[in-house]
């Protein structure tokens, strides 16, 4: 079944919620309206949010806290002759001045990056990219710190820059990692996935092979609040407080037990609100490092808050894939196989984070919504002279790459045979029927209804009446503009993962939850996960109200402290929903078993004689005899006398292992129009089909969704962090690096496909990522027929249009000459 | 946050207030009108005055008002105010379609008229707005004041006509009975700076070209215009092979650079296209063919 909301709605809450049909039967409402489950309500954390009351890192205020700046290499590759630090500690304001060299002495210089390589913290031997760590000034207040930064002296001797990831592996390439023993060259690793033979075999015996060679350029997440912490060493109780930009907490305070060597039960990391993450917040900065080791030196709390130009140039970085694709097809279309070659840009470092197991993230789900009978992909993973990182902006572990990568091929096979390029995708996606389904690469699709989202797409966007129109106008001699239509259907993995298969470094993802309900039937819930925006406190708080009839305003959701929340590996790669939201729910259904068995000693009968209702259990057949999960709460706390080896309380403890991947999936379709004098692109429709399974807040799903259109825009139009010859950041600040506004998105039209996940206690799929994963193949798509041209690289300013129309396509990856 | 080196500050209280401070502090001292070019650039350090006059209080400085045969603007006029202008919809569109494309909201409800003059920013809208009418700025020392045409008011990037011990209080557009006038940008995105502009205005004498203006920005044109295709037009029929002509002699006379607005051939490119537009919008406005 599916329902539809027209444009507008989406923000009408009482209106809509009516149109949830989906299946599913609407919770009733709460004495403050909300539902006691699942349905749309305004998020509980917003009050504090749209009050400008959110407290986020920056608004932490200590007494005697001192502030640092960090002191960054105006170069990207070059040797420090030698720093001079004595103007800045002679600065009256200034307490600390620290280098590579005082790190050194405390072994601090380096730290492993989550993908087992190191990074510098500040630089001892040479700078690896522009923008990167040289010193730590602490001072009186922030100003102070900045004045300081520039008294420091520091001679560099510079070395030729490797900005050209297809110039990282030339014979005569400057090595990058000298610092790592024995190594010659800049290839980080060559990793592939598929069956090779069985390709060519295909390849060789198949009527069309189309190849394509594509660039994901290197984007940033840009979250609107930048990164940094603030770090307070108690002196006297030798213990660490940290108050950081962290999506996550957990993850952060093991990884400071082993590089700093302190002991873990004296870290505790606190992630307050969150300005948005998209990745950027996984990792561990220098920043956080150094400013940890300043209160060490001073004795002081010490605040360290990048700002927007830090965080474009030396913060995980997205994408970076050079892609050549091949697909082959038999000439009516049946596609037979795909086969990629990838050189991934990971900058200086290797600081991408992933599961171990997978050194190119997910990107081997490339195959995407079709079915073949091979495919392979290669990755070769090369050093730069750019800032370290790689999987960030709502990538799902470069599920955006790959799906960018399918969906591009399908066009340019579409383009080939002349087809249309819904006709080519209908007549490959995977039927319901192969439900679970392997893919070549080894990935176990969980269910989903491909052909039903894609229909459901295209009779939002009247696609036959837009390919008339779009005829008609190109047989109009006098029209000034290009209209195209563009299409991606997706289908991403999330959730991870399993501990069998995922952790990262040595830590496996599944995800603790502490679920306890007070005396008199309030309730909290303690996670592992960090919301950045993603509203955890409304979507959790509904989990547990659909289980267990508490109304969600009832429910307080804590998170983002480690002293006071379970173990878990945070949130990113759209896993909150599935893992932690699966773990909620487990522990809601301990909790209510066992408020079925003190519902049944009080009720003097047995637990098999009672029948739930909504947050009651009531005796079958008779109605009145019944207590309610408050009634319930007060007597697990009070003297009721419980069964045989029953504890008092209500609560329950929960560790999560997925036992598989969830897989959501979507269609989109754009509409875009695009100037042909000038190559200007005006998106004038987008039409996103998502499927993830049941909605447990259908509002805070198509914020997701929203949210991630527009980064699709953004992507697919304007966004690019491109480098100079010597290796200098074009894209280092909001001038240059641009992010869509209100003005480049038109009003999106969201449909929805329910397709549970099966293995999922909710049977809900995870939607965080979907939409950044699948617009920007549905833009760049639509632009290209527009302009009736096989492929030209994102970002499509106006610039890049117009040259792909002369046939002189720009390198967006490196700066405009 | 990014935070600019040390400076001091004064809020002036009148223009004479503002010319003694500079006279006292030479080159040491800048005026923050809207703050939207200066306090980036002091924040990114760099710039890194050591005094800022402020003249946000100086409101008598924001006008717009007909004055003989001429329009005056006060320098203190924000971006805002010259959107809503009713006196300049009448006379010029080319300010509502620029103003439109200007930045944002936010931006041009501070940014004044002077400080995007003075900024001489090689990509400023209304220093191709001002040079296609021909304007002329009233810069004001503790002297008295003078008088430069906007056209040779820059001089250079960032480089105009005001000496240290000088500011600029009016902006001043003669009134062309029956003028059109439009103004024309690609950005890649709303609010960006231009990749290119275009601006002009049109007086007709029947069908012949009486008088014509253009401005262009962003694309290395010598003093924000192209006087050969002006005088390639002026006394010609209106007719689209004469304007594309024109057109083209922009293409050929500007000077552009590549950056990551794009590359040079394309801000040629758009050097043509969009001045054609303007000037096609222009003749069509002055005819009465189009709002
Ligand atoms: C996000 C953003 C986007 C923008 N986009 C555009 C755009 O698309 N197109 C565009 O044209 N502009 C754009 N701008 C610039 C904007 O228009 C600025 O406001 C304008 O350039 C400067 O005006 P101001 O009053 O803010 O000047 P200020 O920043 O206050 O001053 C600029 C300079 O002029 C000097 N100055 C100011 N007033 C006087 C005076 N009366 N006499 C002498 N010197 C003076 C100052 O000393 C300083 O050197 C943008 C700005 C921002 C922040």
């Amino acid at each position: 079944m599916t329902t539809t909301d027209t444009p507008g709605t989406t923000a009408d809450v009482p209106r809509a919620r009516t149109a949830e049909a989906a299946g599913a039967p609407e919770a009733p409402l709460s004495a403050a309206g909300n539902p006691i489950g699942f349905g749309r309500m305004l998020r509980k954390e917003d009050a504090r949010f749209l009050r400008g009351q959110g407290k986020y890192v920056d608004d932490v205020q200590l007494p005697g806290m001192l502030h640092g700046a960090v002191l960054r290499s105006p170069h990207a590759h070059a040797r420090i002759v030698s720093i001079d630090t004595s103007a800045a500690e002679a600065h009256p304001k200034v307490r600390a001045v620290i280098t590579g060299a005082v790190l050194e002495t405390l072994n601090l210089a380096w730290m492993p990056t989550l993908s087992g390589d190191v990074q510098s913290v500040l630089c001892t031997d040479k700078v690896r990219f522009q923008g990167q760590e040289v010193a730590f000034v602490v001072a009186d207040d922030h100003y102070s710190a900045r004045d300081a930064l520039e008294l420091i002296d520091v001679e560099y001797a510079p070395l030729p820059a490797v900005v050209d990831a297809r110039k990282a592996l030339d014979p005569d390439a400057p090595l990058i990692r000298d610092d790592l023993e024995g190594r010659t060259d800049n290839k980080i690793y060559d990793w592939e996935a598929g069956d090779a033979a069985a390709c060519d075999d295909v390849f060789s015996r198949a009527d069309v092979v189309v190849t394509q060679d594509m660039v994901y350029p290197r984007v940033h997440p840009a979250p609107m609040e930048t990164c940094g912490s603030v770090a307070h060493m108690d002196p006297v109780s030798g213990k660490l407080t940290i108050w950081t930009t962290t999506q996550a907490p957990h993850a952060h305070r093991t990884l400071y037990a082993i590089v700093a060597g302190l002991p873990e039960h004296k870290i505790q990391v606190i992630s307050p609100d969150i300005g948005g993450g998209f990745g950027n917040k996984v990792g561990i900065y220098p920043g956080y490092v150094c400013s940890i080791v300043g209160s060490i030196l001073t004795g002081k709390p010490v605040k360290w808050v990048e700002d927007r130009s830090e965080n474009l140039m030396s913060t995980s970085f997205a994408r970076d894939y050079h892609m050549h694709g091949e697909i082959a097809a038999t000439r009516e279309g049946k596609i037979l196989g795909l086969r990629v070659n990838v050189l991934a840009d990971h900058g200086a470092f290797n600081g991408v984070a992933q599961p171990t197991k997978y050194p190119a993230g997910f990107f081997h789900i490339f195959t995407g919504s079709y079915d073949y009978a091979a495919a392979h992909c290669n990755v070769t993973a090369v050093y730069s002279n750019k800032a370290p990182g790689g999987v960030a902006y709502a990538c799902s572990f470069r599920i955006t790459e790959a799906v960018y990568l399918v969906e591009r091929m399908v066009d340019c096979l579409a383009d080939e045979l002349s087809m249309d390029p819904a006709a080519l995708r209908m007549q490959n996606l995977l039927q319901p029927e192969q439900f679970p389904y392997t893919t070549p690469t080894g990935w176990e699709y969980d269910s989903g209804n491909y052909p039903a989202a894609l229909t459901e797409a295209m009779r939002i966007a009247g696609y036959d009446e837009l390919r008339a129109e779009q005829a008609a106008l190109r047989a109009d001699p006098d029209s000034t503009s290009m209209m195209g239509i563009g299409l991606s259907f997706f289908t991403e993995g999330v959730g991870a993962g399993p501990r069998k298969h995922m952790d990262i470094l040595g830590l496996g993802m599944a995800d603790g939850c502490d679920l306890r309900v007070h005396p008199t039937g309030k309730a909290v819930l303690r996670l592992s996960v960090q919301s950045q925006g993603q509203g955890h406190e409304t979507t959790f708080a509904q989990i547990v109200a659909q289980e267990l009839g508490i109304p969600p305003e009832d429910i307080e959701v804590v998170h983002g402290d480690t002293d006071n929340t379970p173990f878990g590996l945070g949130t990113y790669g759209s896993r909150s929903t599935p893992v932690s939201g699966a773990a909620a729910a487990v522990a809601a259904r301990r909790v209510k078993d066992k408020s079925r068995i003190i519902a049944a000693a009080s009720l003097e009968c047995s637990p098999d004689d009672l029948e739930w209702d909504h947050g009651r259990w009531h005796v079958k057949g008779d109605p009145n005899q019944a207590k309610t999960i408050a009634e319930i709460a007060m007597l697990a706390h009070g003297t009721l006398e419980l069964p045989d080896g029953m504890e008092g309380h209500l609560d329950a403890q929960v560790v999560y292992d997925p036992p598989e991947l969830t897989y959501p999936f979507g269609a989109y379709i754009s509409v875009v129009d695009v100037d042909k004098g000038t190559g200007a692109v005006k998106v004038r429709r987008f039409i996103a089909v998502d499927d993830c399974g049941p909605r447990i807040n259908p509002m805070i799903v198509e914020g997701q969704v929203h949210g991630g259109l527009a980064d699709g825009i953004g992507m697919a139009l304007m966004e690019v962090i491109a480098f100079e010859e010597d290796g200098n950041n074009v894209g280092g600040s909001f001038l240059n690096y641009l992010l869509p506004t209100s003005m480049e998105c038109p009003s999106y039209e969201l449909g929805q496909t329910v397709t549970p996940s099966p293995h999922h206690p909710l049977g809900v799929k995870g939607v965080g990522e979907s939409a950044t994963v699948g617009s920007p193949a549905a833009i760049v798509n639509a632009v290209l027929d527009a302009l009736q041209i096989r492929h030209a690289d994102m970002p499509l300013t106006p610039a890049a249009v117009w040259r792909a129309q002369q046939g002189n396509p720009i390198r967006t990856d490196l700066a405009i000459v | 946050m990014q935070v600019p080196a040390p400076f001091d500050y004064e809020r002036a209280t009148s223009v004479d207030h503002v010319l003694t401070l500079l006279a006292e502090r030479p080159g040491d001292a800048r005026i923050v009108a809207g703050g939207h070019s200066l306090l980036p650039m002091m924040k990114l350090r760099l710039a890194q005055p050591e005094m800022l006059i402020d003249i946000n209080d100086l409101t008598d400085l924001d006008y717009i008002r007909v004055d003989g045969d001429e329009i005056a603007i006060g320098a203190m006029t924000r971006h805002a105010g010259l959107l809503s202008s009713a006196l300049l919809g009448e006379h010029y569109r080319i300010f509502r379609d620029a103003e439109r494309v200007i930045a944002d909201p936010i931006v041009r409800n501070r940014g004044t008229i002077g400080g995007s003059l003075c900024q001489a920013d090689p990509s400023e809208d209304l220093s191709a707005v001002a040079s296609a009418l021909r304007a002329t700025v009233v810069i004001q020392s503790a002297t008295g004041r003078r008088t430069v045409d906007a056209r040779d008011f820059h001089q250079g990037p960032y480089e105009t006509a005001v000496g240290d011990a000088e500011m600029l209080v009016e902006v001043r557009v003669p009134i062309r009975p029956g003028a059109g006038s439009a103004y024309e940008k690609v950005e890649r995105r709303a609010g960006d700076w231009a990749v290119a502009s275009a601006g002009a205005f049109v007086q007709l004498d029947g069908d012949t070209i009486k008088d014509v203006g253009l401005g262009l920005t962003a694309v290395g044109a010598p003093h924000f215009t192209c006087v050969e295709a002006e005088e390639a037009l002026r006394g010609q029929a209106a007719s689209a092979e004469n304007v594309a002509a024109a057109a083209q002699l922009c293409h050929d006379a500007c000077q552009p650079q590549a950056d990551q607005r794009g590359p040079e051939d394309y801000k040629r490119h758009l050097a043509r296209e969009l001045s054609r537009r303007v000037l096609t919008t222009s003749i069509a406005r002055a005819r009465g063919e189009q709002s």
